[in-house]
């Protein structure tokens, strides 16, 4: 509905039809009552004004902490490490390789490589430290993790009152299940989840088919060498 | 001295008429029990009147400020504050405090006096000018038989106060802010006064209560006699209306406290509760212009309809000065700021002329003695010209039609 | 109009002595200065008469930056370029680089990128129109209608891309991830009931005759001084020179669609702010032409790498038409995985250039509504 409908004028020809189709917008005809147009901005607010108070489109404050927003699953904030089953360092699946450290822009994170007493990598972080100050949030150390590690959170109420140390998240804070990560982006979690239970079970059975075929190997030279065997006996007795 | 009189009028004492005098007319039985000489009881008498407009206006002036930030934010889609109480209801106290406990910073190459003088100064004709203003049938805090010349007399007095804030605050911001809003309200005077003249001619006197009481007669048993429901009336009230917008350095004609641009103009250099005193001026002059409107043209605390009449009259004065007040509001949401040189044109071009030209109508209107004839013979006065302005207006703003091609190539 | 060049000569010398003129500093902290933004004006009353632009408060050494990291790092940082509208800075940087390193973009990451980058406009346009009118002293109220309907579109991208700025979404060979399930679905109901908020919009602004007398001839040019000026965007569009590069150099797909240019008569700050709403109604119709056309596929190249990235030798410089103009990046690559130049053209800057000249002879008031009316964000002057 709109009262002012013929000023707007979007009599333009229709599309594609030539040269220069006009379009006479936005111009008020040659002579017009001065105050109309300050008089249609004022029933625009207006309406805006009675309209807040039934309809949920024209007052969109939510009362933040009272109420919060539903956050869309896909939101990412900061980074959090995935780890299987219960315990949070045996299941960890970071082997600090160090890629997303390589690859994070603002230079973030601090890994360093847990080593046994021979130097031997251990294939996990001793120390993984990201800072929040620093993190930009742009997830490139989500996308280029190989072992399905680390993930962008969807937290952001992280705020503390201690400066230096309260930014810096460890493990101890990093860490996080991978049911919670099913149950912040199911999708994703349950894609990552089927693909690393299929992994898993081509390389059981890729273990189980060496194994049976080193089995088979094994017994096939014990029959061969039985064999040879009792050809010898058998030659050695008729001669 | 009406004030004496009215006290010894026959209504009682507790007609819900008198409910804004209590506390006068207490205070005067109390001392007339105690024998007190007159004079200490006529003195005592006008301290409590003073003392209550101050107090409900200071009360008022408080809720809005609250309120205007609510309606605003509903305008713009949101809620207004509302943390502090419920619906808000502390945050003027709040504000308060913060303005109480602010440090008060004085340039060092400002006119201290100048610059401590300049709040007060804005503050004080404020409030004289609302003890002239009958609130209700009972009620006016000072009856002047020169009430409205004393109101637009006190009214100026803010203007050099403005001034003074600028220029005594030493540094170019406020210098700008204080030259532009000089030039603004001198220029929007002009209007403002003459607008109320074809009143004046009408009524025959300069007392406002004498005024509202013109208007309280009714036409054909429901159509009020408000001076807004004449032809000149009603140009007169436009002309009256937006001259107070631009009196009251409310949007869109805020230049002088320019937020975008000049910071705020002739308040930047102050802090802390002189500040407050600015905002305090600022609204107590809007509430006494709006007050004026109301008693000038809308009937101050007459009831629309004869039959409203059991509503006490300050009720239906409040009543209108919230819708004012909310019309100002919604005008101030609505509209950018209007520039320095088209406002001085819109002052001298536009209003000054339409406000000149309803002192001859209102001389007809009384030649005619009012009614249809009144209406017939008046409208071709007054429209005549406003289509003449609003051609050479419209030549000015809009002298060729814009058009927006659509490249197709 | 301004279209004597002879001041700039060194003999010029000012009118007025030096110190019968107000000198004024708006800025950097100033409510319209969008952004950290110093103007050194001096003022002979309130006339502007010489205007001194002073930037660099939010330099934050980008392009230094580019070149100690690799690649897909500089990513992120494009968005924070012109934060208002970050998927067009991304766009322009992936096409940068696919240019460099000669890799193709599968169709439907390039109508993702198309219904982005629309989108992208469609959001600066409408905080333009809030600012402007912000600007103008009109307390927020457009301000907040604008924001309400960026919003909306805003949720869109926090569910595609996880941010609702920072979005970090293009790649080389196309973009991060695919479309969640329903989000085209989304995006077609939104743009059907922007044409409501556009109307609504103009309706607030068109026949104001506050905002008429504000913004009519002022801040006008010739079309000559801005061509000369590399002016670009729809400054350009508003002075009446058809020369956007969706048409002139058409990028990804744009041949594909059926949209027009408008283009203005005087160049003033007016019909700059209705250049901007009639786009904004060519991008809808963009929009729902690329949503029809849609095709299954990938979203990125097979072949993309995101690590491990050394495109060849050589240079590159590829431009788009972003909301604000032209916005282009040179690339010089030594084929290691840095860049050995990163030179960002940022249309915000440049456009900038003749701040000072469509200024000259207005009161200050004009100032702000010129700047504004330029649509200027400082992430992208400063870098």
């Amino acid at each position: 509905m709109n009262l002012f409908g013929k000023w707007r004028g979007h009599s333009a020809s229709r599309p594609g039809s030539g040269q220069n189709a006009r379009a006479t917008i936005g111009a008020p005809p040659r002579w017009s009552m001065p105050g109309l147009g300050l008089f249609k901005g004022l029933v625009v607010t207006a309406r805006n004004m009675m309209q807040s108070y039934y309809r949920k489109d024209r007052m969109t404050t939510v009362q933040y902490p009272e109420e919060r927003v539903t956050i869309s699953p896909n939101f990412r904030n900061f980074p959090f490490l995935c780890y299987d089953g219960d315990d949070p360092v045996a299941g960890l699946r970071c082997t600090a390789c160090s890629i997303c450290e390589k690859e994070c822009p603002p230079q973030c994170i601090y890994i360093v490589l847990d080593r046994d007493e021979n130097g031997k990598s251990l294939k996990r972080p001793k120390l993984f430290d990201i800072d929040i100050s620093v993190c930009m949030n742009c997830g490139i150390c989500a996308e280029v993790c190989p072992f399905d590690s680390i993930y962008m959170d969807g937290q952001y109420e992280m705020s503390t009152t201690d400066r230096f140390g309260g930014l810096l998240l460890g493990l101890d804070r990093l860490a996080k299940s991978a049911d919670y990560h099913l149950k912040l982006r199911p999708l994703e979690a349950s894609e990552v989840a089927a693909r690393r239970k299929a992994e898993e079970a081509k390389k059981l059975a890729a273990q189980a088919a060496k194994e049976a075929k080193a089995k088979t190997d094994k017994e096939a030279k014990a029959k061969a060498a039985a064999e040879t065997q009792t050809a010898a006996t058998g030659k050695g007795e008729t001669a | 001295m009406s004030l004496l009189a009215m006290s010894t009028a026959e209504s009682s004492l507790w007609s819900p008429e008198w409910l804004p005098r209590l506390p006068q007319r207490l205070v005067e039985m109390l001392l007339r029990n105690c024998h007190a000489p007159d004079w200490l009881v006529t003195l005592a008498g006008y301290a409590v009147a003073a003392g209550t407009v101050v107090a409900v206006f200071l009360t008022a002036f408080a809720l809005l400020s609250l309120i205007e930030r609510k309606t605003l934010a509903r305008i713009q889609n949101r809620l207004g504050p509302n943390r502090a109480g419920w619906f808000g209801i502390l945050q003027p106290v709040a504000d308060g405090i913060k303005m109480l406990t602010k440090e008060d910073i004085v340039p060092a190459k400002a006119e201290w006096f100048l610059h401590l003088m300049a709040p007060i100064l804005i503050v004080v004709p404020s409030m004289l000018a609302l003890g002239v203003i009958p609130y209700g049938r009972e009620w006016v805090p000072v009856s002047l038989d020169l009430g409205l010349l004393f109101f637009f007399a006190v009214g100026t007095l803010t203007e050099v106060a403005v001034f003074m804030a600028g220029w005594a605050s030493g540094s170019k911001f406020p210098m700008l802010g204080a030259m532009r809003a000089i030039s603004q309200m001198v220029s929007y005077e002009l209007p403002l006064i003459i607008s109320a003249l074809g009143v004046i001619m009408v009524t025959g006197s300069l007392s406002l209560p004498a005024i509202v009481e013109h208007q309280g007669t009714y036409h054909l048993g429901f159509i009020p006699a408000w001076n807004v429901f004449t032809p000149w009336g009603l140009t007169a009230t436009l002309v009256f209306f937006i001259a107070s917008i631009a009196e009251a350095n409310r949007c869109p004609f805020d230049l002088p406290e320019g937020e975008s641009e000049i910071v705020a103009g002739h308040m930047t250099e102050y802090s802390g509760f002189k500040y407050a005193l600015f905002f305090m001026g600022e609204y107590l002059g809007l509430f006494a212009i709006s007050g004026l409107f109301i008693t000038l043209f809308l009937g101050g605390w007459q009831a629309p309809l004869p039959g409203l009449t059991f509503v006490p009259s300050w009720l239906w004065f409040f009543a209108k000065l919230v819708a004012v007040i909310f019309t100002h509001l919604w005008i101030r949401g609505t509209f950018p700021r209007v520039r320095m040189d088209q406002l001085m044109r819109f002052a001298w071009l536009c209003m000054i002329p339409m406000a000149l030209l309803t002192i001859p109508a209102a001389g007809i209107w009384v030649f005619t003695g009012g009614g249809l004839k009144g209406w017939l013979v008046i409208m071709p006065l007054l429209l005549i010209p406003w289509l003449i302005l609003t051609t050479i207006h419209n030549r000015r703003l809009a002298p060729q039609t814009r058009t927006y091609t659509f490249a197709d190539s | 109009m301004i279209s004597d060049l002879s001041r700039f000569s060194p003999s010029a010398a000012p009118a007025l002595d030096d110190d019968q003129l107000l000198h004024v500093s708006l800025g950097p902290q100033h409510p319209s200065t969008h952004g950290v933004f110093r103007m050194n004006v001096a003022l002979d009353g309130e006339t502007v008469v010489s205007l001194k632009p002073v930037f660099g408060y939010l330099h934050r050494n980008h392009e230094k930056i580019a070149e100690n990291a690799t690649y897909l790092s500089s990513m992120p940082y494009t968005d924070r370029l012109d934060y208002i509208c970050p998927l067009s800075n991304n766009w322009a940087y992936a096409q940068a680089v696919e240019k460099l390193a000669g890799i193709e973009v599968p169709e439907r990451a390039e109508y993702m990128r198309v219904i982005l980058a629309e989108l992208t406009r469609l959001i600066n346009h409408t905080a333009f129109a809030g600012f402007i009118l912000g600007d103008m002293g009109a307390w927020g109220s457009a301000l907040m209608y604008a924001f309400r309907e960026r919003e909306l579109i805003l949720d869109l991208f926090e569910d595609l891309t996880g941010a609702r700025m920072m979005a970090n979404f293009m790649r080389f060979g196309g973009c991060r991830n695919d479309l969640p399930a329903g989000w085209a679905g989304k995006v077609s109901a939104l743009v059907d009931g922007y044409g409501p908020f556009l109307d609504e919009m103009e309706d607030l602004l068109i026949g104001n005759e506050i905002l008429l007398s504000r913004t009519r001839d002022v801040g006008a040019l010739t079309k000559e001084v801005l061509i000369n000026g590399g002016i670009t965007g729809p400054m350009l569009r508003a002075a009446g020179v058809n020369y956007d590069i969706r048409k002139v150099e058409p990028y990804g797909i744009y041949q594909r669609f059926d949209f027009r240019i408008p283009l203005g008569e005087t160049g003033d700050c007016y019909d700059r702010i209705m250049i901007r709403f009639l786009e904004m109604r060519e991008s809808i119709k963009i929009l729902r032409q690329a949503l029809d056309q849609l095709p299954d596929g990938p979203f990125v190249h097979p072949k993309a790498k995101i690590r491990n990235f050394k495109p060849p030798v050589g240079e590159a410089y590829a431009r788009i038409e972003g909301p604000k103009g032209e916005l282009g990046f040179h690339l010089i690559s030594d084929g290691s995985a840095n860049p050995y130049r990163y030179r960002v053209r940022p249309p915000s800057f440049i456009n900038l250039t003749l701040l000072e000249d469509m200024c000259l002879g207005l009161d200050l008031a004009d100032v702000v509504v010129i700047l504004g009316s330029i649509d200027i964000v400082l992430g992208e002057v400063d870098r």
